[in-house]
């Protein structure tokens, strides 16, 4: 599991690469969490282009980081979520929240 | 055609096996010809019970997850057990969002369970442990001729 952290002007993106469970979790929540800390961003963006598989730990994972973001007046986007990974977050409520945007076409339902 | 197969396998609590336990018993469903979308839910439910023992049957200490799968009639049975605290109140620890812990868990690992299988059920006795038996019927997707 990795992350790549981007930052373009008040934009950050957290590009999460690999498997989100409740051990990988730990570590990405640090690092963004670092990342928002350093650079008070307006909109924080999170990818889920290459994450391979998410169990419920991820959704625990967006929760936080919108509450933390949400303290700091801030927008969060979620976007590339693969059908997998969309069905957990569905199921989650999660869009009731956060902007979800799906991976290309292929999952728009 | 009917096959039937099983396996057994132990692993201590540590968070480093969600992902072990989860591979080998999607391993094991492939064996059924399962879809990408079928194998996605095992592995998920899988993660979401093994998460379970490690977060609250074992909170404070590290102890051992006995996994049992077998494969009987196009049904794949994932039973996970662990001899951790038990749950005081199924039905309350059931519900979507219920959640013991603080550490950011969402509260939603059965209702995955639930929603990603067709049956779950759990016992459960308070300082003895707990096990949750997963089944998910994997349809045949291409038909063999008869002789």
């Amino acid at each position: 599991m990795a992350v790549d952290i981007v930052v373009k002007g008040e934009v950050l993106t957290a590009r999460l690469v690999g498997e989100i469970d409740h051990h990988t979790a730990y570590y990405i929540r640090k690092e963004i969490d670092a990342a928002i800390e350093l650079n008070m961003p307006s909109l924080l963006i999170l990818d889920f282009e290459r994450v391979t598989f998410m169990d419920s730990s991820g959704i625990g994972l967006v929760m936080g980081r919108y509450k933390n973001i949400s303290k700091r007046c801030g927008e969060l986007h979620v976007v590339g979520a693969k059908p997998q990974i969309y069905k957990v977050m569905k199921l989650s409520g999660l869009e009731r929240l956060v902007k979800l945007e799906m991976c290309s076409q292929e999952a728009k339902k | 055609m009917k096959s039937e197969n099983s396996f057994s396998m132990t692993v201590l609590s540590k968070s480093s096996n969600e992902s072990f336990v989860r591979s080998v018993v999607s391993a094991f469903a492939l064996s059924l010809d399962p879809t990408v979308e079928e194998i996605s839910d095992i592995k998920t439910a899988v993660s979401e019970a093994v998460t379970n023992c490690i977060v609250h049957a074992y909170k404070d200490t590290i102890g051992k997850i006995y996994i049992n799968c077998d494969i009987k009639d196009n049904v794949l049975t994932v039973k996970i057990r662990d001899r951790g605290i038990g749950i005081e109140n199924i039905e309350q620890a059931m519900e979507p969002l219920f959640t013991t812990s603080d550490d950011e868990r969402a509260g939603l690992g059965f209702a995955v369970m639930q929603s990603f299988m067709d049956s779950i059920r759990v016992r459960s006795v308070v300082g003895k442990g707990t096990t949750v038996t997963l089944k998910k019927h994997i349809s045949v997707r291409y038909a063999t001729k008869k002789q």
